[in-house]
């Protein structure tokens, strides 16, 4: 088991996103998940060998490195890169499911399992609110936890056993102040990239539900102007209404008793 | 994730790209990619740990160390080469996306003409034209830029490209002037120039790929021009030929019917 096994399982998310989901894959394992394997994890090797106290004596080290390193920033990366990635799993779970469905019941259910509409729409809504969630999560406890992104050259430590206020010399720190904001900045842009999908997915629903309800209104309305039309003819000749109106079924002069029963086909 | 992948991905688009883009592909997993792994890894590997102060003061090896390598040069060449090599995904992801136009297409019965079935979209060699054009030559530009800043980021944060033996270092707590001990600062060096040396080729092979691309565009629109210029005239002779043939099939059939011209 090592990462090799989330880069294929989040490979098959590929297919069921966005091109904006796409963009954020790719952003995850270039810049977040290959630069922690080939760089990060290395700066923070030896770091607890390089932690060196002024003061001999024994265990001053040990506590002062465990006060504040709780969990080191390298792990806690780890952390954030299974975290944030596993809510995409939650859509090829759902792919999954239908397709056993249909294998189940022997027949179609759906016009196709990997579309984003119905239910696999709000599935993809949902991995994308707790990604984010996770991500601003994770920042939020790496901001706490060691008073903001920067790594100091020297931390004063008072814990027994130590004797008095010892100065301690963290090993790295320029470089891990680097690779932290690094992180930090990568973490916003997936933030961002999920901000946009998200109102994305939002909006295209909304223009599609009123692109469904027009041509209703338009039905409608199509009908009142047949039953207009079947009025104004009785009065005058051509109707001044059907130049400016656009109805496939309509499109010649229609005479009176034509103009009733359009319209009492479309009532139907 | 490793640096297997990110050539699976570069690998993908060495088929759209030049004779001379897959030559930049070819010297960067080589040259650079595979003797950072093999070789340049293991002469860093010690090098915190062997890097020694004429000291016993705690934490002076510590500050000194962090002050004359803020970012070691192994990771500052990964992090080139990861932003070296990720323009070319602009192009893998235009190359994706004109492909899945061409197959909604294909389903909808626009281009049954030009392709067989979709496994004939996914084989077909896309032309770097148009658009393609486009974003393949951003990305080939921010590739120098890049490469560039990377250079330049060497040189400034190490003065130069040479490793000396000894550092004179005397922050805070070191309680003086101490001599600090690069290990290996031959062989570092020899990696240095090494790497130097292959981003400066694949500098010149972008600049290179850049021109030929450019003087390519050019050359066509010329030809394009010339083509233009003398269809007019060809279709004026043409049209002039069958006016011709026609007063000569009206008169051939005058003299047949016996009217007078």
């Amino acid at each position: 088991m090592s990462w090799m096994f989330l880069r294929d399982l989040l490979s098959g998310v590929n297919k069921y996103s966005t091109g904006i989901g796409r963009i954020w894959l790719a952003v995850v394992f270039i810049f977040r998940l290959l630069v922690y394997m080939v760089a990060a994890e290395h700066v923070w090797k030896d770091e607890q060998k390089e932690f060196e106290c002024n003061i001999r004596q024994p265990g001053c080290e040990n506590v002062c490195f465990d006060y504040y390193f709780p969990v080191s920033q390298v792990r806690l990366w780890a952390l954030q890169l299974i975290m944030v990635s596993t809510p995409s799993l939650l859509v090829v779970l759902h792919v999954a499911y239908c397709e056993g469905r249909e294998k189940r019941h022997r027949k179609k259910l759906y016009i196709s399992p990997g579309t984003m509409d119905g239910g696999l729409w709000y599935t993809y809504l949902i991995s994308l609110i707790v990604k984010t969630g996770f991500e601003i999560g994770f920042l939020v406890l790496f901001y706490k936890l060691y008073d903001g992104f920067s790594v100091p050259y020297l931390v004063k430590c008072d814990l027994k056993p130590c004797p008095n206020t010892v100065d301690c010399f963290i090993s790295k720190p320029t470089e891990k102040t680097i690779f932290i904001l690094f992180l930090v900045s990568t973490s916003c842009l997936c933030v961002i990239l999920n901000f946009i999908e998200l109102s994305f997915l939002v909006l295209k629903c909304l223009i599609k539900c009123c692109l469904q309800k027009y041509p209703k209104s338009l039905k409608s309305s199509v009908c009142e102007c047949h039953h207009l039309r079947y009025i104004e003819c009785g009065e005058t000749g051509v109707p001044p209404l059907l130049q400016n109106h656009h109805s496939d079924s309509a499109i010649s002069t229609p005479q009176r008793g034509e103009t009733k029963l359009l319209c009492d086909t479309h009532k139907s | 994730m490793d640096w297997g992948t990110l050539h699976t991905f570069i690998g993908g688009v060495n088929k759209h790209s030049t004779s001379i883009g897959k030559v930049w592909i070819t010297v960067i997993f080589i040259f650079r990619v595979m003797i950072l792994v093999v070789a340049a890894q293991e002469v860093w590997g010690d090098e915190q740990e062997d890097f020694v102060c004429n000291t016993l003061q705690p934490g002076c090896k510590n500050v000194c160390y962090d002050h004359f390598f803020p970012v070691s040069h192994i990771r500052l060449w990964a992090l080139q080469l990861i932003f070296v090599s990720t323009p070319a995904l602009l192009v893998a992801m235009h190359v994706a996306y004109y492909r899945r136009e061409t197959a909604r297409k294909f389903r909808r019965g626009e281009k049954r003409n030009e392709f067989k079935d979709l496994e004939d979209i996914k084989k077909q060699k896309v032309r770097i034209e148009g658009s393609l054009w486009w974003t393949y030559t951003s990305s080939i530009f921010f590739r120098i830029i890049f490469e560039a800043a990377f250079m330049y980021v060497f040189y400034f944060l190490y003065n130069g490209y040479h490793l000396p033996w000894v550092l004179k270092c005397g922050i805070d707590p070191c309680p003086n002037l101490v001599d600090c001990f690069i290990s290996r600062p031959t062989e570092k060096t020899v990696f240095t120039v090494f790497m130097i040396s292959a981003s400066v080729i694949c500098m010149l092979l972008n600049v290179a790929e850049l021109c030929y691309l450019l003087l390519k565009v050019c050359f066509r629109r010329s030809k394009r021009g010339q083509t233009q210029r003398n269809h007019p005239n060809h279709a004026l002779k043409e049209s002039k030929q069958n006016e011709m043939n026609e007063l000569i099939s009206d008169s051939g059939q005058n003299a047949t019917t016996g009217f007078p011209s």
